[in-house]
């Protein structure tokens, strides 16, 4: 695996997902600065790490999304390069136009840090391969904007398509509003562009990987990664 | 020459904000509030003197950035 984890003025969360990377896969992902032009030789996954981008201005993700770097993971996307995208990386993905509709204030207006439950929709795909379709995982969300929306059209295309990979659910995977931490439509937290090489969802698998955090059900999505650039290569 | 920018929610799009402040008011006791819409609006500085140019840029600055049209509608006044 040879990751390009970018790097924004007022990210946070770069060290905890460069940690994870380096821990799953053995290797050092490469630290990418905003204004660079171009993403490394041989760059197999670009990941847009969550934090505060700009301070949150003008809209969550708005002007990171015009960063020069953009224009290459655009270029890269368009490719089929994958584009692992997490919390203000998936509104950096959405202003970015990577991928449709927008993150918006949480239906209950609290920034919500905790633990949440998730429901992987799909294990047929480069981020999910690692967990069974259907399967539950507890990770951690950490967000004030993650309150998924979509014109109806777009919502019918992601659920018609199958593009909705994780949902928030109850412990057991039920569907439930009282799960719904955000007041997404449909409890959408994680989707992927049409191609299937880009997701972005709001929680943190990265910071359960490890069991002296307690869980480690975020570990399936970077070792699955791991396991599709290997078989890919 | 000064320019103004409006952008707003479409309707239809859910405005937590604009729901708390509705009720702010309402607890403030400023009566007669049906409803509270959230917006914003940017105060711009051009240069130069041409009316239908500024009209052109300030439309490029609000689709290229200053609101998402996925979820918001913008109007452009040019001041003089």
């Amino acid at each position: 695996m040879k990751a390009a984890l970018l790097v924004f003025p007022g990210i946070n969360r770069e060290r905890d997902m460069a940690r994870t990377l380096r821990l799953v896969s053995g290797q050092t992902p490469a630290m990418v600065w905003h204004a660079e032009t171009a993403l490394p030789a041989g760059t197999d996954l670009v990941v847009i790490p969550g934090g505060f981008s700009y301070g949150d201005y003008l809209r969550c993700g708005a002007i990171a999304a015009r960063a020069p770097i953009m224009d290459a993971v655009r270029a890269f996307a368009a490719k089929g390069g994958l584009v692992l995208a997490v919390c203000n990386g998936f509104q950096i993905a959405c202003e970015a136009g990577l991928l449709p509709g927008v993150l918006m204030r949480n239906a209950g207006l609290k920034f919500i840090c905790r633990d949440i439950f998730l429901k992987v929709e799909r294990s047929d795909t480069p981020f999910t391969r690692g967990y069974n379709a259907g399967q539950v995982i507890r990770v951690p969300t950490a967000h004030g904007e993650g309150n998924y929306a979509a014109d109806a059209d777009t919502i019918a295309r992601l659920e018609g398509e199958g593009r909705v990979i994780f949902r928030y659910t109850s412990p057991d995977g039920t569907r439930d509003e009282a799960f719904n931490v955000n007041g997404s439509t449909n409890a959408i937290a994680g989707i992927v562009n049409g191609r299937g090489n880009v997701l972005g969802l709001m929680p943190h698998p990265e910071n359960h990987v490890e069991q002296v955090i307690g869980a480690t059900d975020g570990r399936g999505l970077f070792a699955g990664l791991v396991d599709h650039l290997a078989k890919a290569a | 020459m000064k320019a103004r920018v409006t952008v707003t929610l479409k309707s239809g799009i859910l405005d937590p904000q604009g729901k708390a402040i509705e009720g702010a008011l309402r607890s403030l006791g400023v009566a007669g509030v049906a409803s509270v819409r959230q917006g914003k609006v940017f105060e711009i500085e051009l240069e130069g003197g041409d009316r239908a140019q500024a009209e052109a840029l300030l439309k490029q600055a609000a689709d290229k950035l200053l609101a998402n049209t996925v979820i918001e509608n913008y109007r452009v006044e040019v001041l003089g």
